[in-house]
């Protein structure tokens, strides 16, 4: 780049707070103005802060309509000196945190609450996927109308096939993330799934089959971002931001099989003063159980192509040896539109706090969480990570 | 292997006939270029003047240098398949209802990576060929087959609905009295149709001896009742239509006489036009998804002189401009039923009518085959014999020289 980079600065004074869930549901008769009414009252709830307080708003929806953050602030009463509407499906966690910090480290607000909120109404989930993007409406709807599963199988084949994995080693994903969820009293799945389930479960677009799909439902996350004094005056407890990267439309794979993580890893790590040996709990982006592999191999956990043998050797399951996912992710907590891209956010929060309650991991003080998204044609697009850090228990 | 299609099983009447349903439409403005390039059977897709990038997905900017000049240029066939799914389950009704559906990931050798229809014979590391088709909502799609012709090709369920074969189809020919009505009835029986039924206008007249594997029908469309009385009879079996009727006479406005010629050409034309669309569209309109031999087609056979008027062709070349303009409507309206509207665009034909005119002219024959090629491959807008090419050509590159050329006067 021309003159070099500037020195990435960090994030020090800045802190997370207040990590809320507002409880799923799979299919919700009110507006996603709705759930995010209900996301904002908790942010207040738990804060003790009247939400007028709040003069930062970063949101990310897909069902809000013609509303932007804009328009939700005056339904809601906002009266903000920043307001960010985020587009970035499964990495608008990962940016809101971004933005928000920088937002309070610049004093252009104070105070930032950052939501994700969607409604699943009946034929929600089919008007997303056909209106998703414009690339996606000339050239992948037309051909066989799978919506994302489509896409991610042909991703899927190919990884196969390039590194050897079955599809027993995906399974293993996703049935540690079902042990999990039997944990979190908010997931929606609440039966136990075992590996022969999963091989045997129907295609759904081959080689995609019924448990590599998240559940569409209704459903918010949310937290506060904020400066570290304030957070103490307040008495709230803190999670600090350790590291944060971002990277967009940066793999040329003919089939993705990277993401955008790979550019900035080692940085990551660098900024955060740990190493992947370092992190205490995991939480990736689980649209698809390969792009959990995928995540594990390009966010450090192992070398490109050596996710199948990881995921065999080693227990993903809160009391494993690599806890990971352990609100049972979207894979079995449900994926309430862009929330998908908070899930693992607020999920992290509470284990580096010790307030995760029945999904605790034991000790846990550093958790590394990864945002995935927006296939806007055939690969994934929007990709970003961050190292948080709390007190524990 | 592609399983051999059977034939239709005769219909059981209490069964429902499938209302229509079509795939996602929604196509930006950039992405109707491709449509044009399937309209006529070309494999073409935008290609930067200033940098020579081949974009895909259809752009309004080259990615790599951000021109805003992205025509569209015909490009290498070939590609690999890099990557496949096989949909079960599908958000759309259309794919729904025809589940399983193979897509692949085609690398192609220009650059470009497309998401593609896949034929049933092709799979994961193979070499294809891409075609751009009209899938039935009328827009481009991309279809990726083996580059070999393989046992039944044609008869692959996902190639199918791209297409209007003629296999297993029943099939109206409107005039049987010109040699081109005559001609195309034998190609499509040639190329598998169930029935051919031919139309004889006032069939108490002497007319020329047809093939006898056709079924030859009254029908006189300038006159409605005709019409109806044969949809009534048969609307509800026409797979295909193909409305060859052509009825040309000499005059310039000026000319003597033009006034009551023109006025037949009208009817004959236009109106006899109107008059089946009138009564046999909505029949084939309702049955566009209704199994194998579906309704699938209206072709209709025009002449060059629509697209440029021609002395000394004045009143002619105007009623069938007429009739072009009027396809395009049509066009819209079969559009929700999934059936195809096709322009055969001919030359002048090999006919007493056209008798003082230099070659080249088109043989009926040819016009007959370039129906049977379109009807197979889906091509909307053909052109037959080498001056309905001239003319476009021109007309492309300088359309007031050619008008000027070709209205030099009497």
């Amino acid at each position: 780049m021309a003159g070099g980079r500037k020195q990435r600065a960090s994030y020090d004074g800045v802190v997370l707070t207040c990590p809320v869930t507002v409880p799923y549901s799979r299919y919700s008769i009110h507006a996603a103005h709705w759930w995010i009414g209900k996301a904002l009252r908790a942010l207040a709830d738990s804060s003790g802060l009247s939400h007028r307080q709040f003069d930062g708003f970063c949101l990310s929806s897909f069902t809000a309509g013609t509303d932007s953050a804009i328009g939700i602030a005056q339904h809601m009463g906002l009266n903000l000196r920043t307001v960010d509407t985020i587009p970035l499906g499964g990495n608008s966690g990962v940016a809101a945190i971004r933005r928000a910090a920088r937002f309070v480290q610049a004093g252009d607000a104070d105070i930032v609450a950052c939501v994700a909120a969607d409604t699943n109404q009946i034929d929600t989930f089919r008007q997303t996927t056909a209106n998703f993007s414009r690339f996606a409406q000339d050239a992948v709807l037309p051909y066989g109308s799978g919506g994302a599963n489509s896409s991610f199988a042909m991703i899927q084949r190919n990884y196969m096939d390039r590194y050897g994995v079955t599809r027993e080693d995906l399974g293993r994903i996703a049935v540690s993330q079902r042990a999990n969820a039997l944990k979190n009293p908010n997931a929606l799945m609440k039966k136990p799934l075992t590996l022969d389930e999963y091989v045997n479960a129907r295609a759904i677009a081959s080689p995609v089959h019924l448990f590599d799909c998240v559940m569409p439902c209704a459903g918010a996350e949310a937290f506060l971002v904020m400066r570290e004094d304030l957070a103490e005056e307040l008495g709230l407890t803190p999670v600090f931001l350790k590291g944060a990267i971002e990277r967009h439309n940066a793999i040329d794979d003919t089939v993705q099989e990277h993401g955008g993580w790979v550019v900035d890893i080692d940085e990551l790590y660098e900024t955060a003063g740990t190493t992947p040996q370092g992190i205490d709990v995991v939480q990736t982006y689980d649209d698809y159980p390969v792009i959990v592999m995928m995540q594990l191999e390009d966010l450090g956990f192992c070398k490109k192509g050596e996710g199948a043998a990881f995921v065999r050797s080693h227990d993903l399951t809160i009391g494993g040896d690599f806890p990971h996912n352990t609100s049972g992710g979207q894979l079995s907590a449900g994926q309430a539109g862009a929330a998908g891209g908070y899930i693992g956010l607020t999920e992290s929060m509470r284990q580096v706090t010790g307030t995760a309650g029945p999904t605790q991991v034991a000790g846990a003080k550093t958790a590394l969480a990864s945002g995935f998204g927006m296939i806007n044609y055939e690969r994934g697009l929007a990709s970003g990570a961050v190292i948080l850090s709390g007190e524990g228990a | 292997m592609t399983e051999p299609l059977s034939p239709p099983k005769r219909k059981d009447p209490l069964k429902r006939t499938a209302i229509p349903v079509l795939p996602p439409s929604m196509r930006s403005r950039a992405g109707q270029l491709l449509t044009w390039a399937a309209a006529e059977g070309r494999f073409a897709l935008q290609k930067c003047l200033e940098c020579g990038h081949v974009a895909y997905p259809p752009r309004d900017a080259c990615p790599e240098c951000l021109s805003e000049h992205l025509p569209l240029a015909d490009i290498s066939r070939g590609g690999e398949v890099v990557s496949e799914s096989t949909i079960e389950i599908s958000g759309e009704v259309y794919f729904r209802e025809r589940a399983p559906w193979r897509i692949g990931m085609i690398k192609l050798d220009e650059g470009p990576i497309m998401v593609a229809h896949l034929h049933g014979d092709s799979a994961k590391g193979d070499r294809v060929r891409m075609s751009l088709q009209l899938d039935v909502a009328g827009n481009a799609a991309a279809f990726a087959r083996p580059v070999k012709e393989t046992p039944n090709m044609a008869d692959d369920r996902q190639w199918r609905t791209m297409v209007a074969d003629p296999k297993f189809r029943r099939i109206l020919v409107t005039d049987g009295r010109a040699p081109v009505g005559r001609a195309v009835a034998k190609a499509l029986l040639d190329a598998g149709a169930k029935t051919v039924w031919l139309g004889i206008s006032e069939d108490w007249k002497p007319y020329p001896p047809v093939d006898p594997r056709v079924n030859v029908v009254p029908l006189t469309v300038d006159d409605v009742k005709s019409c109806e009385k044969l949809a009534g009879a048969i609307g509800g079996k026409v797979d295909i239509l193909v409305n060859t009727g052509d009825y040309m006479r000499p005059g310039d406005i000026m000319d003597t006489n033009v006034v009551t010629e023109a006025r037949e050409q009208l009817n004959r034309h236009f109106l006899g036009f109107l008059h089946l669309a009138h009564t046999f569209g909505g029949g084939m309109r309702a049955r566009g998804a209704d199994g194998t031999n579906s309704a699938v087609a209206w072709v209709n056979v025009l002449s060059a002189y629509a697209l440029a008027n021609t002395h000394p062709y004045g009143t002619y070349s105007a009623v069938q401009a007429a009739c072009l303009s009027l396809s395009h409507s049509l066009r819209g309206e079969m559009r929700h039923g999934g059936v195809r509207v096709t322009n055969v665009f001919s030359g002048p034909v090999e006919d007493e009518w056209y008798q003082e005119l230099t070659p080249p002219k088109v043989g009926p024959g040819a016009v007959a085959s370039a129906i049977v090629k379109a009807l197979r491959e889906g091509q909307e807008d053909v052109y037959v014999g080498d001056f309905v090419k001239d003319l476009r050509e021109r007309l492309e590159a300088n359309p007031k020289g050619l008008e000027r050329e070709m209205n030099s006067g009497g």
